[in-house]
């Protein structure tokens, strides 16, 4: 072989997926590899299009509920609570006091449970296979079964409605949810000690996948990707949606926008969560849990008609912003419904975090950003 | 209307003289497309609002055009949203790309091209998101139709042949006919709105 | 399902009691499928919503391993059961497919959920396949949206049911001519070509379901758009 042939670059194409056991579902990406460094990504979505919005337009209003939950079904806690915050904009519909309590508990605690998540499959993909997200998954069925007892089902809760939410909170639930809660610090703190200093996470971690600020805010990336970047932005500041102006609690954020600040911001995130949730337990008002004029509706959901116009109603969701625009035309159905889904914008910038980088550290990256596919192809 | 909008629209309209624009509700729409990359970028740029997030790029079809919608925020300065529209005819619609001036637009817009058909032009890399190069049609237009997926249709029968599967005589005569009539074998009958 | 049990010519009481002397005496269907059932490792193939409550399932609550399935393959070469766990779109049909045809013999089906099953929620969709067994032959079928990781492990059991009714001798995967590769679908301009094999699927005479609500959502139902802005002059299509 002559000199020249060896002194080429010699660049391989290499396929991921959609089988593939690290790439949480059916994503597919393609790399072109030198050696083991990346130098170009693709990705090739659509694996699990499953036409939500075309299926939600021939639907009335209350009927998408029960398919939001199949949106990011890590959390259909906060998919709810964001498609009914458009829908009451559209309609113009209150909500009582004691309902947005239990929506933000309800939601805050879907929102650990994907962190919580996120955090044993990252480990996963880091090689740690299955020792951490057995933990993961140990403390998530205990909030699962807050959710079982609830609404009756583990994952699709299908719980809010417009005006509030399904069924009202007991006092026996509320002790469930306090000593639930309760155990969360202790678990995280033994959770932290297991993995924060760990040698080899941080190894891994530190200083791959880097995102710049301005990039970030330019490619629509939000949040904990976001805030790991070091800007401070969370919905909940500043919409002030729902009630989270009354609860004390602060928005981590990271430095450099790298994997492990990424994994750190959100293991932060828990914690304030944890705050929220017993801050909202302690200041729960009695009364209504449902609009009583929405009532009605639960039985002939085909009277919910608001009148043309539109609406766009967005919230903090684990993975970012959770958007949904209605378009209504006057009749049970929207004419049209989108979702600005964050799984699928976070990865606008994937290639940018990967080229460069090992091809190993492609896996962590892109389990840093928290796709779920469900909601990335819809 | 709000107080937002209306401060938007008159410094759009001294900033920019030019761009013909006018409020629909909440949102501003951009009577020609053409200007929506600079009216974008003024936004993003005037220290008046710098809206340099842009959140949402939403498709849709109102039967005699199709209507693309931005919703833009401020990241820097908390505000928001901003709604710009910009409506364009069914046939061979043409939006200019704002991948130029926000990277998020970039896969909502190949999102928006695949399910509506919106060709955004100066897109770096426009090509079906979803579904796979070669599918026809938009499918969340309101005038596509569905493929009836219990008939098997003349092309299905000559593919199962080839591949050596014995396809009973019934579907085989359902076929012929389908052809013989020049139909495609399409979903029939309307569904009944569900509850 | 339909199953028989499995006849073994042993006394069940005269063996276990044989067992205590420890002298053991077995037929050889017994010890292969009691060594096939006891070990079924399912194919780590996650794709949609159930593929978590899959997950749930090996984890320490359910702990799918008291069934000896804990072993999850991402090869289809070394696994013995394919969980379909989710929605199967038609553009990954070709894929599920595939995996299909590479696992070894003998192989398993276990459709979880409503999606794989039929389409389940997501029937009406465009993109949507309605069942998995339009393209491969499934054993077990698990309802639910998601089930909850009982109904898999339930499901898991009937398939170890299914396990032990086979007898060695007649054993599908030994004899000749046997056709278990299907043809991998391919990707047309409305669908899937072809739409499903008529071999393995044929549609119902009486569908129920299609004379009663339709047959798919015809997104072009509404013929009128609605107006956003209160004036009365119809906007004019820009250039």
């Amino acid at each position: 072989m002559s000199e020249t042939i060896l002194n080429e670059p010699q660049t391989l194409e290499i396929n991921f997926g959609p089988q593939h056991p690290s790439t949480h579902g059916v994503f597919r990406m393609r790399a072109v590899l030198d050696g083991e460094t990346i130098r170009g990504l693709k990705l090739v979505i659509g694996y699990l299009h499953r036409n939500h919005e075309q299926i939600a337009e021939n639907l009335t209003y209350p009927g998408v509920f029960a398919y939001t939950d199949r949106l990011d079904y890590l959390n259909s806690m906060q998919n709810n609570f964001g498609y009914a915050l458009a829908a009451e904009k559209l309609a113009g519909i209150t909500v009582p006091e004691r309902a947005e309590y239990i929506r933000v508990i309800m939601a805050e605690l879907a929102r650990i449970v994907n962190h919580l998540l996120l955090v044993g499959f990252l480990l996963n993909d880091l090689g740690a296979f299955f020792t951490p997200c057995l933990y993961a998954v140990r403390e998530r069925e205990r909030i699962l079964d807050i959710f079982e007892d609830v609404s009756g089902s583990r994952m699709m809760c299908n719980y809010f409605r417009f005006g509030g939410v399904k069924n009202d909170l007991t006092e026996n639930q509320l002790g469930e949810i306090r000593k639930v809660v309760s155990r969360l610090p202790a678990f995280l703190d033994e959770f932290e000690a297991l993995l924060s200093k760990n040698e080899i996470l941080c190894m891994r971690c530190q200083n791959v996948g880097g995102l710049p600020k301005d990039l970030a805010v330019n490619a629509g990336i939000t949040g904990p990707m976001l805030r790991a970047s070091g800007i401070n932005y969370d919905i909940r500041k500043t919409d002030r949606y729902s009630i989270y102006d009354r609860f004390d609690f602060k928005v981590p954020l990271g430095q450099k926008g790298d994997v492990y600040d990424r994994y750190y911001v959100r293991i932060l995130e828990m914690r304030e969560s944890v705050k929220i949730v017993e801050q909202a337990i302690a200041g729960i008002p009695r009364g209504e849990f449902l609009n009583a004029k929405t009532l009605p509706l639960l039985r002939n959901p085909r009277l919910f008609k608001p009148a043309a116009g539109e609406a766009y109603g967005r919230i903090e969701s684990p993975k970012g912003e959770l958007g949904y625009y209605l378009v209504s035309d006057g009749t049970p159905q929207p004419w049209r419904y989108h979702v600005r889904a964050p799984s699928l914008i976070n990865l606008t910038v994937l290639e940018e975090m990967c080229v460069g980088q090992k091809i190993a550290d492609a896996i962590v990256i892109l389990g840093s950003i928290d796709i779920v596919l469900g909601e990335t192809d819809r | 209307m709000d107080t937002q909008i209306s401060e938007v629209k008159t410094q759009l309209e001294t900033g920019l003289p030019d761009v013909k624009l006018r409020t629909i509700g909440n949102s501003i729409l951009l009577e020609n497309p053409e200007d929506l990359v600079r009216a974008a970028f003024f936004l993003k740029e005037a220290p008046a609002f710098r809206l340099d997030y842009l959140s949402s790029i939403t498709a849709a079809d109102y039967l005699d055009y199709l209507e693309s919608v931005y919703h833009l925020y401020s990241m820097e300065k908390k505000t928001g949203p901003i709604v710009l529209r910009v409506r364009v005819k069914r046939e061979a619609p043409r939006v200019p790309s704002l991948v130029p001036v926000y990277r998020s637009a970039d896969l909502q817009e190949r999102e928006a091209y695949d399910t509506f058909g919106i060709v955004y032009e100066g897109h770096p890399d426009l090509r079906r998101l979803f579904l796979w190069e070669g599918f026809e049609g938009y499918p969340l237009r309101k005038d596509y139709r569905q493929e009836d997926t219990d008939v098997l249709e003349i092309a299905d029968i000559e593919w199962l042949e080839k591949h050596g599967v014995n396809v009973p005589e019934k579907f085989k005569t359902q076929a012929r006919e389908l052809a013989a009539a020049g139909k495609r074998a399409l979903s029939e009958k309307p569904a009944q709105p569900r509850n | 399902m339909n199953h028989i049990e499995n006849k073994s010519r042993i006394d069940p009481e005269l063996r276990d009691e044989m067992a205590k002397q420890n002298i053991f005496i077995t037929s050889l269907d017994f010890i292969y499928n009691w060594g096939r059932r006891s070990s079924v490792w399912p194919m780590q193939f996650g794709l949609a919503c159930c593929a978590i409550e899959m997950i749930a399932a090996a984890a320490a609550r359910y702990d799918i391993a008291r069934f000896g399935a804990e072993l999850f393959r991402a090869s289809p070469r070394q696994a013995d059961l394919m969980i379909v766990a989710g929605t199967v779109t038609k553009k990954m049909t070709p894929n599920v497919v595939r995996l299909y045809n590479q696992m070894a013999e003998p192989k398993y089906v276990l459709a979880m959920g409503a999606c794989a099953i039929s389409g389940g929620p997501f029937i009406d969709g465009y993109n949507v396949l309605r069942g998995i067994d339009r393209f491969i032959p499934v054993d077990v079928y698990v309802p639910g949206c998601p089930p909850r990781p009982e109904a898999l492990l339930y499901g898991l059991m009937e398939l170890q049911k299914k396990i032990d009714s086979q007898t060695f001798t007649k054993a599908e995967w030994y004899q000749k001519g046997l056709k278990r590769e299907f043809p991998v679908p391919e990707l047309g301009p409305n669908g899937l070509i072809p739409k499903f094999n008529p071999e393995i699927w044929q549609p119902r005479e009486q569908d129920a379901r299609k004379t009663r609500y339709g047959q798919t959502v015809l997104t072009g139902k509404k013929q009128k758009a609605p107006r956003l802005e209160p004036v009365a002059v119809p906007p004019p299509p820009a250039a």
